[in-house]
């Protein structure tokens, strides 16, 4: 029943012959797909395979060369992104989108609290109430299962995990309706990156958050994603359902990569 | 022997052109006043000169200073306050010595007061110009390190990001406890920083009579307040922009509403609070006013330096 009902809603992404060169060497290749409210798009392939250009596009930080990236804006409808003129587009970007980097010192003010850099996102959005914001910022912290008496600490003093959860509360405190995430759990262990995926995956349902995940780890795409897009060479060589995908490959490359993980 | 064929200026002394830069210098930090004036509050990129005191000593504010001054100024300059303090004077009779000006310690005969780290205590009047020496003319630099972006947020007025100093300082303190440089908006458009100055003499930025020029002369940027312009302290709904207060009133002239500065009088922590501004403690004093320590021997210092 939900996802019939995913189906038939408008899209919320609507990616045409998308293609970034660096030069002569192709970045990512006529890219095309679509993706509903609420649906988490895994993006898998070895490294150097264009998942990384095709995140950049796709949240407005470079340019394609050639193609159309149309989001449904809440300001103005759906719009190809890099039609807006570069006010509205920061400000779509602050507004409706999050972006969760691998490295949470990409993505945190490290000079600044934790707390500030959960509640930056409100500021941003024109929030002027310091106690408003305060325990909004208390409330995500405990969302995201962190000791809520550490508010104040930068974020240098947490673990790469806890940090890790800062910006995801980051990402989501303002209300998104698609997140971007790059290899979340890239530099985590293995147990740490379990409880971390555990609390995503239960935000993003809790939400119906529209998600797209990139990731090398088979692992993480089976336990996040509703579907896969499988790249090589810049070319997106196989979509589908997740399980599907996973479960009976059909490009030789997807059949290699479903293979090659590592079994204890 | 060598003999210099360019004739000197009228004055047999002067090694310099007038107020010591050259003229073309002149005209274009003229332009980046004008264009700063236009735009209250805008950063104006300028060609910031090598000047004869090191960069952090007023190098922005004595180039705003040389490219307005005429011989027919009176010109005042002051340190935290103070008219007496070893950078002001050197700055003043540089300019006294360049530019053949009328120095004074009045505030109310100056036309141009160069300044660093306060505004004087009385109101000033139309025709006077304020000239700021500014360090850091970036409010949001501290947060943001990137000029590109910085440039993108103020022309976006995408101001969001200042707020989390000031949340900062609630979360440690409990209170906005910023002091100095604090941040504001210029009529409702350009964040601005308003120098050291201290938070204290914030509200006397909003609807000044006064021309207010800014100058970072390291930073090569120029910025303005034109006359009766609109200037607000930024602040929370929850906890509102707030300026000091001190329980003393000055040990000199008894005044209870001007900026005080605590001095370390013995090392057995005997203190006293002065007037930070000299000038308007003296003026004080000489009408009449008293305070509780009055005739102190810091006071006949002062009395005697001004001879």
């Amino acid at each position: 029943m939900n996802a019939i009902s995913k189906v038939e809603a408008a899209p919320l992404l609507k990616v045409d012959g998308l293609s970034k060169w660096y030069g002569h060497i192709p970045g990512c290749m006529d890219v095309s797909f679509e993706m509903r409210p609420g649906e988490v798009l895994g993006i898998v392939g070895e490294s150097g395979s264009g998942k990384t250009t095709l995140l950049n596009c796709l949240s407005g930080r470079l340019p394609p060369s050639a193609g159309r990236i149309e989001f449904d804006t809440r300001r103005f409808g759906l719009r190809d992104i890099y039609t807006l003129s570069e006010p509205d587009r920061r400000r779509m970007q602050r507004e409706d989108w999050g972006f969760v980097h691998q490295n949470p010192r990409d993505g945190l003010r490290m000079r600044v609290s934790g707390g500030a850099n959960v509640a930056e996102p409100l500021m941003n959005m024109g929030q002027r109430h310091y106690g408003a914001m305060r325990q909004a910022t208390l409330d995500w912290l405990s969302r995201v299962e962190l000791d809520t008496t550490r508010i104040d600490d930068k974020p240098r003093n947490f673990s790469g995990g806890m940090q890790q959860r800062i910006q995801v509360a980051r990402n989501l405190i303002h209300g998104p309706k698609l997140v971007f995430m790059d290899e979340p759990t890239g530099g985590l262990d293995v147990s740490v990156q379990a409880r971390l995926l555990d609390l995503l995956r239960e935000l993003v349902r809790d939400l119906d958050l529209a998600v797209i995940i990139v990731t090398h780890d088979m692992a993480v795409a089976r336990l996040m994603a509703d579907r896969l897009l499988v790249m090589r060479r810049g070319q997106v060589v196989e979509t589908g359902l997740t399980d599907q995908v996973l479960d009976d490959p059909q490009h030789a490359y997807t059949q290699l990569l479903v293979s090659s993980v590592l079994q204890i | 022997m060598i003999s210099t064929s360019t004739p000197r200026s009228n004055e047999t002394e002067r090694y310099y052109n007038y107020a010591y830069l050259d003229e073309q210098t002149k005209r274009m930090i003229r332009r980046a006043i004008l264009k700063a004036l236009a735009i209250p509050g805008y950063q104006v990129p300028f060609g910031s000169r090598e000047m004869p005191v090191p960069y952090g000593w007023g190098t922005g504010g004595i180039q705003l200073t040389a490219a307005i001054i005429g011989p027919d100024d009176v010109y005042k300059c002051i340190d935290q306050g103070a008219d007496d303090t070893t950078n002001a004077v050197s700055i003043r009779q540089f300019f006294a010595k360049v530019a053949d000006v009328a120095t004074t310690e009045d505030t109310a005969e100056a036309t141009i007061i160069q300044t660093r780290h306060r505004i004087p205590e009385q109101t000033l009047k139309a025709g006077q110009v304020l000239v700021f020496q500014v360090p850091q003319p970036e409010p949001l630099r501290g947060l943001e390190a990137r000029e590109t972006e910085t440039r993108a947020m103020h022309a976006y007025e995408e101001y969001g990001l200042q707020y989390v100093s000031l949340y900062e300082n609630v979360s440690a303190y409990g209170r906005i406890a910023a002091t100095a440089g604090y941040p504001v908006m210029v009529e409702e458009r350009y964040l601005m920083s308003p120098s050291p100055i201290p938070k204290f003499d914030n509200p006397k930025m909003d609807d000044n009579e006064a021309i207010l020029l800014f100058g970072a002369g390291r930073e090569k940027r120029i910025y303005a307040v034109p006359p009766h312009t609109q200037v607000r302290s930024l602040d929370f709904e929850d906890y509102p922009f707030e300026v000091q207060t001190w329980e003393e009133s000055c040990a000199l002239c008894g005044a209870d509403d001007a900026y005080l500065d605590e001095v370390v009088l013995d090392d057995v922590g005997t203190k006293m609070f002065v007037c930070s501004d000299s000038h308007h403690c003296g003026q004080r004093r000489a009408e009449g006013h008293v305070g509780p320590m009055a005739g102190h021997q810091l006071a006949q210092g002062e009395a005697e330096a001004a001879l």
